[in-house]
């Protein structure tokens, strides 16, 4: 993976030397287990801190989201499959334009967690050559989706009742700290104002107390529903190890089952929670 | 100081309540301004009887729940949220209901994820004209909570326990 690195180098010198956009945003060497670092780089000179490899896990795609990115009139951002299609649930809700961005697509085999292993989104990846973007570097990588890797943990929660469950949650929630990494990691997370902001009223309770645990972790999901991409860049800035991705996968299961959508697609597809149909589900309602 | 009934909807309080044999179930009904309001208004109007336990809520439109007020609702002590609106087609402003029931869908599922006692929530379509099906349905709901009793798993997470 690790020849990548000069074709990114290459695209962004070229990109930042002819004025395309203002800055790249990519990863650089960074400091902690060999991981990539997220790198703003703005001239042409410093194209050559770019690099791409298995430890490059970040979605850069949140940084549209915040300054300096989101003021830049064109910007280009280095990105795999999985974090391009965060950027085509932007388009759809219409949080960037299109002629804003410049996707510098790479070719992707799969990354590594910090702990060696193998992300689920690398094992469920059906988009390790990239369809969507302005220019691609890398040679062609098949995908083959492994069909189980998704729902595997979700099908070990469904075997729980409902009181294990609750059980499994409580404790897994109470390790939270409000630190809203999850947020900030979260290209799709994208309220200027989060409602766990919001002070009067207050909606979610900001101590790391289980009840605004709950009703933090609770309404992250849901306001991801229909949305999350499944990147799992929450799941990876988590520092207590939450399994916030049980929650968005069991969303995506739900979504899928009764509005035969998955996230991050196609640009012009209208999201499930934006839309309705007359024959939705009525079954539970009295 | 103030030994107001309003008083011990304070959260942290909720829990004691447990032990107190005079519990009734404590029903939060948020329903919507053009519908159901007027349904239960007509019960009330024909004098049509229904236990006193639930608190309404007006919303302008189910369109309008949010499911944070659910989840304030259960942190403030309920035992028992309905959410009711007009039937589908019926919507003051076209399609609220619409895309309300799409909102149930997900967060009852995420609800069911995370292990809530979905006998507590409650979801129903009443018209302006239906009084006795606001009737029967707090009457039913009432029956369903005061059966399980207090919401003890929410009201331990409330007080930290």
């Amino acid at each position: 993976m690790a020849d990548r690195t000069d074709g990114i180098r290459e695209i962004a010198r070229k990109w930042l030397t002819d004025g395309t956009v203002e800055a790249v945003v990519g990863w650089e060497q960074g400091t902690y287990k060999g991981k990539g670092a997220p790198v703003l780089i703005r001239k042409a000179e410093d194209a050559d801190r770019l690099l791409f490899n298995e430890r490059c896990t970040n979605n850069l795609m949140t940084y549209l989201k915040r300054d300096p990115v989101s003021k830049m009139e064109k910007v280009g951002i280095v990105a795999k499959g999985c974090d391009i299609k965060s950027l085509i649930g932007l388009l759809q809700e219409s949080q960037v334009e299109r002629e804003k961005v410049k996707v510098l697509a790479v070719t992707c085999t799969g990354v590594e967690k910090d702990d060696g292993t193998v992300p689920v989104k690398c094992q469920a990846c059906d988009v390790n050559t990239p369809t969507f973007y302005d220019e691609i570097v890398g040679e062609k990588v098949a995908s083959n989706p492994d069909p189980e890797a998704r729902s595997k943990d979700l099908e070990r929660l469904d075997a729980m009742t409902p009181a294990e469950r609750y059980r499994f949650w409580r404790e897994e929630l109470d390790k939270c700290i409000r630190c809203y990494a999850c947020r900030q990691a979260c290209p799709l997370c994208i309220c200027s104002r989060c409602i766990a902001e919001k002070n009067q009223p207050q909606w979610v309770e900001t101590s790391p107390h289980p009840r605004g645990n709950f009703s933090w972790n609770l309404i992250r999901a849901y306001h991801l529903a229909g949305r999350c991409v499944e990147c799992e860049a929450c799941e990876t800035a988590c520092p207590v190890n939450i399994p916030l991705m049980l929650l968005n996968r069991a969303m995506a299961r739900t979504v899928k089952g009764a509005f035969d959508y998955e996230a991050g697609k196609d640009p012009e597809i209208q999201p499930p929670l934006r839309t309705f149909n007359l024959d939705d589900d009525n079954s539970f309602i009295l | 100081m103030n030994e107001s009934p309003q008083s011990e909807t304070k959260t942290g309080e909720a829990g004691q309540r447990k032990a107190d044999s005079s519990w009734e179930p404590r029903i939060v009904a948020f329903i919507c301004n053009w519908c159901t309001y007027t349904g239960a208004d007509l019960a009330g109007t024909s004098r049509m009887k229904y236990p006193p336990y639930v608190r309404v809520i007006k919303i302008p439109c189910t369109g309008r729940f949010d499911p944070l007020f659910m989840i304030k609702a259960f942190e403030r002590g309920a035992d028992g949220v309905l959410v009711s609106g007009c039937h589908p087609g019926d919507c003051h402003y076209t399609a609220g209901n619409y895309n309300a029931r799409r909102k149930y869908t997900v967060f009852k599922s995420l609800l069911e994820t995370l292990g809530m006692d979905m006998d507590r929530i409650w979801f129903s379509w009443i018209s302006a004209s239906e009084g006795g099906k606001w009737v029967e349905t707090i009457r039913k709901f009432t029956e369903v909570i005061r059966e399980k009793g207090p919401f003890q798993e929410y009201r331990e997470m409330i007080d930290g326990g």
